[in-house]
């Protein structure tokens, strides 16, 4: 069991670790950008994927999953899914889809401006509370409310069409409309001139990435990855993922007019090995008790295992993180941002568009986060062409029920959690589907509480405050139950 | 036979397969629940077993498989676990979930779990990219999966020449149903969308060669009278399932005919048989799954062009409707993501549709009743 030694302080910080891995994931768009700008291939990857694949061939991929989180949180979720709707797209599919879809038909949001000025045009809700010189809320005379700090207020954001505007004459207006699209990386992603299907997560993807190649009439490379019944994958499962590689290398080297590079995607599964294993160590260090850091953290360092786990750079961050960690440890340090009570698993996708409300009464309460699924999710070592493929075999939703609750213990009883709170995601049937038979096995097996609510990876419709609140209370209520019985 | 009498017949199985199942376990027969999609039913009849059907049900409510599930699943899968936790299906000697969806790949542990040892919960995981020969051996390496449980099942092996001859009974019934599709929109007149519902549906709960044998009667009967000159309007249905007798009586009472189908339950699940001279048969159950095209569940490698949703618009044409109704299943992200092209074919093609939002719990019609009767007069326009 890991403990620090004494009591342990709470401190603000941003370690050099976290300032290397936010670097990274803006090099990859930066990258990426410039890349399309150069006139080089720039395509689109499901967030599991072998990247190494297309690292061996020196590709800018982007990740339309790790962009739909990006476009969500920033409340740009409800637009985008909404323009997907509009374009046929039904509502009951997974918002990260209904986002990218969206995005790759052209749909942006976009800063509202003045035709004639091209100034913006601020939207009176936004922006926090003035305050003077002495820290006080200075509030408006005429209507009685506080008075907002014009620096914090932001422009009304509409729908636009990117197609709409490229087709535009060159000139002012044209510019001004391109210059008026949000400016976050997310939003900023070239289009595609590929795609990388693989629909270990679900098959949803497999249709999704369908429709963009239909979209922009690009080549889709496909890899398939069988749902499997066992915690074991058998021989026949990697030998038909090994003979898809083969057609991926076959279809990469058509694509690009280059041979595979065998040296090159060594390098790649080196790093991404290496990152792999530095993400592991990253999420162990929850296992203290107190953690050193919120487990909400990792949701951001997510970002780079998506999008750059075969870099060195991503290894290296991680890596870097894990020595922050280290040394926290060791000066009775966590970043936490609340004295922690509880600790719980979170099961699921956050709600990327209301990570502040899903925050709030945990902070509250004093719970942390100490255990996700997606640590040993994105924990993806192996050894060879055909660990790779067992490798890849092994995603959230595409094991057994047996290995789905292998995993989560595994973690609830290393990183000594309270309770399991349970995100039933309307976006993500195959990860919400056996997830009642799962809550039966954890308070079974481990004598934890557990807790369900109901929300969305990206579409903020269908998540309600008042009932995920309620579900922390009595969670809380039944954690603290259980402690006071241990104790006696 | 009289013509009626067959019908009805084929009302009465398709009504009422719990008493199917009784029937069947009456006999001394072992039979087994077949999920969607893809299943190779030639194996469990290859076993001598009888193969029956599992699309959910529209007379019985979600309560036991609550426990299992959230709200937003698809009411196929959902009905068809309620009905294993029920009761409904304890006769049966096992089930096999295939898991080709993103519902049926939870589904099939919550029907693992749930049944425990009550019944063998057969698995089965297709393969997308199912034709080069590596995609064909992790078919027949499922299959043969299949065929071991099913052999435990039915206490015998089941042989090369055993499965050949279950391949020869149900291309047979393949082609006898394609054949009644289209006797159906040549005789719309006799056969109304709710007949030709009950005919396709009762498939599923029959012995393929005894259906078969009924079929061809009908056929026969049918090739026998005067193509009808149909007054009314003529449509495709398209979706997963539409064989609620209630939904479907709004047709009739539109005088709306039901010319063809590109429905999973009805002709998605006959278009393609398999080779009858293939040396391994197994190889050739593989190579049908293989050969399965304009599917919304399956990966389509020229995905770039739009060849569903025209191959759809075409059906529309050949077939001489004069539009289009999708039933679109609650929450099929399948048949969803696949919305939105379906409708550009269709309206490049100038041909209209309707999309009704259904599942297997809807009592009321009375919203989709009117949209079928708006678009009957859409429909006149376009004939």
């Amino acid at each position: 069991m890991a403990n620090y030694a004494g009591p342990v302080k709470l401190v603000k910080k941003v370690t050099p670790g976290v300032l290397a891995l936010r670097k990274v994931v803006d090099d990859v768009h930066t990258d990426a950008r410039i890349a399309k700008k150069e006139g080089k291939l720039v395509g689109w990857s499901s967030s599991k994927f072998p990247c190494e694949l297309a690292a061996a061939f020196d590709l800018n991929v982007m990740y339309p999953e790790n962009q739909a989180a990006g476009i969500a949180a920033n409340r740009y979720g409800e637009l985008l899914c909404q323009a997907a709707e509009d374009l046929g797209y039904d509502n009951d599919i997974c918002g990260y889809a209904r986002i990218s879809l969206a995005y790759s038909a052209g749909k942006r949001a976009a800063r509202k401006y003045d035709k004639e000025t091209g100034e913006f045009i601020i939207d009176p809700a936004t922006g926090k509370p003035l305050k003077d010189a002495e820290g006080n809320v200075v509030i408006d005379e005429a209507t009685g409310k506080p008075k907002k700090d014009p620096k914090t207020q932001s422009p009304y954001i509409e729908l636009v069409d990117l197609n709409e505007i490229n087709a535009m004459p060159d000139g002012i207006d044209k510019e001004r409309a391109l210059n008026a699209i949000s400016p976050i990386r997310q939003m900023q992603i070239p289009q595609p001139d590929f795609v990388l299907c693989c629909n270990n997560i679900c098959n949803c993807m497999t249709k999704w990435y369908e429709n963009i190649a239909r979209m922009h009439n690009i080549p889709l490379i496909m890899l398939d990855i069988p749902y499997n019944n066992t915690v074991e994958v058998s021989d026949s499962y990697v030998a038909y993922i090994r003979g898809q590689f083969d057609l991926a290398i076959q279809q990469l080297e058509e694509l690009t007019g280059k041979k595979f590079d065998e040296k090159k995607f060594e390098e790649a599964c080196a790093n991404a090995n290496r990152t792999a294993k530095a993400w592991l160590k990253v999420c162990d260090y929850l296992q203290y008790k107190p953690a050193p850091y919120s487990g909400f953290d990792l949701f951001n360092h997510m970002a780079d295992v998506v999008t750059a786990r075969a870099r060195v750079e991503a290894a290296e961050a991680f890596e870097l993180l894990a020595e922050d960690l280290e040394q926290q440890i060791k000066d009775l340090e966590s970043t936490c941002p609340f004295p922690e009570n509880y600790r719980v698993m979170f099961e699921g996708i956050p709600c990327w568009p209301k990570l502040p409300a899903l925050f709030k009464p945990l902070k509250e309460h004093g719970v942390n986060v100490t255990a996700v699924v997606y640590a040993p999710a994105f924990g993806f070592v192996y050894d060879g062409l055909d660990e790779m493929a067992r490798a890849y075999c092994k995603a959230p939703n595409s094991v057994c029920i047996e290995q789905g609750v292998a995993w989560r213990e595994g973690i609830c009883v290393d990183n000594q959690v309270d309770g399991v709170l349970v995100h039933y995601n309307r976006s993500c049937k195959p990860w919400s589907g056996y997830m009642a038979e799962m809550q039966r096995r954890f308070t079974a097996d481990l004598g934890i509480p557990c807790a369900g609510f109901d929300g969305d990876q990206a579409d903020p419709r269908n998540f309600n405050a008042a009932q995920y609140e309620t579900r922390v209370q009595g969670l809380v209520e039944a954690m603290e139950a259980n402690r006071q019985a241990k104790e006696a | 036979m009289s013509i009626q009498v067959l019908l009805d017949e084929f009302k009465a199985v398709a009504s009422s397969p719990k008493q199917q199942l009784d029937n069947f376990k009456a006999q001394g027969k072992k039979v087994i629940g077949v999920l969607p999609y893809y299943a190779p039913e030639e194996l469990v009849y290859a076993a001598g077993l009888v193969p029956m059907g599992m699309w959910g049900s529209n007379t019985k409510n979600i309560s036991r498989a609550k426990e299992y599930c959230a709200t937003f699943y698809c009411t196929i899968a959902q009905l068809a676990l309620e009905m294993l936790l029920d009761g409904t299906m304890d006769q049966l000697d096992g089930i096999i979930t295939p898991t080709i969806c993103d519902t049926l790949r939870p589904m099939s542990q919550n029907y693992r779990v749930s049944m425990g040892d009550k019944m063998p919960v057969i698995f089965l995981a297709h393969p997308q990219n199912r034709f080069a020969p590596w995609g064909l051996q992790f078919t027949i390496d499922q299959y043969t999966d299949v065929k071991k449980s099913l052999e435990k099942i039915a206490g015998k092996e089941i042989t090369n020449d055993d499965i050949n001859n279950a391949i020869k009974v149900y291309n047979k019934s393949r082609a006898v149903r394609r054949e009644f599709v289209k006797l159906a929109n040549e005789h719309c007149d006799v056969i109304k969308p709710t007949i030709r519902s009950a005919v396709l549906k009762a498939a599923w709960f029959m012995l393929k060669d005894e259906y078969t044998e009924k079929l061809e009667a009908l056929n026969a009967e049918l090739k026998a009278l005067p193509v009808c000159d149909w007054q009314g309007t003529k449509v495709v249905t398209s979706g997963i399932i539409c064989d609620n007798p209630a939904l479907l009586a709004a047709f009739e009472e539109n005088n709306i005919a039901i010319a063809a189908d590109d429905v999973a339950h009805e002709s998605r699940a006959f278009l393609w048989d398999a080779a009858e001279d293939e040396a391994d048969a197994m190889m050739a159950l593989a190579k049908q799954f293989a050969a399965i095209d304009y599917e919304v569940l399956l990966y389509d490698p020229k995905s770039a062009e739009n060849r569903r949703g025209e191959f759809v618009a075409n059906m529309v044409k050949e077939s001489g409707a004069q539009g289009l109704v999708l039933f679109m299943q609650q929450f099929c992200d399948p048949e969803e993501m696949e919305y939105p092209y379906l409708k550009k074919a269709l309206d490049d093609a100038g041909i209209p549709h309707i999309k009704l939002g259904i599942d297997q719990q809807m009592r009321d019609f009375g919203q989709a009743r009117t949209a079928i009767q708006a678009f009957a007069d859409v429909l006149e326009l376009n004939k």
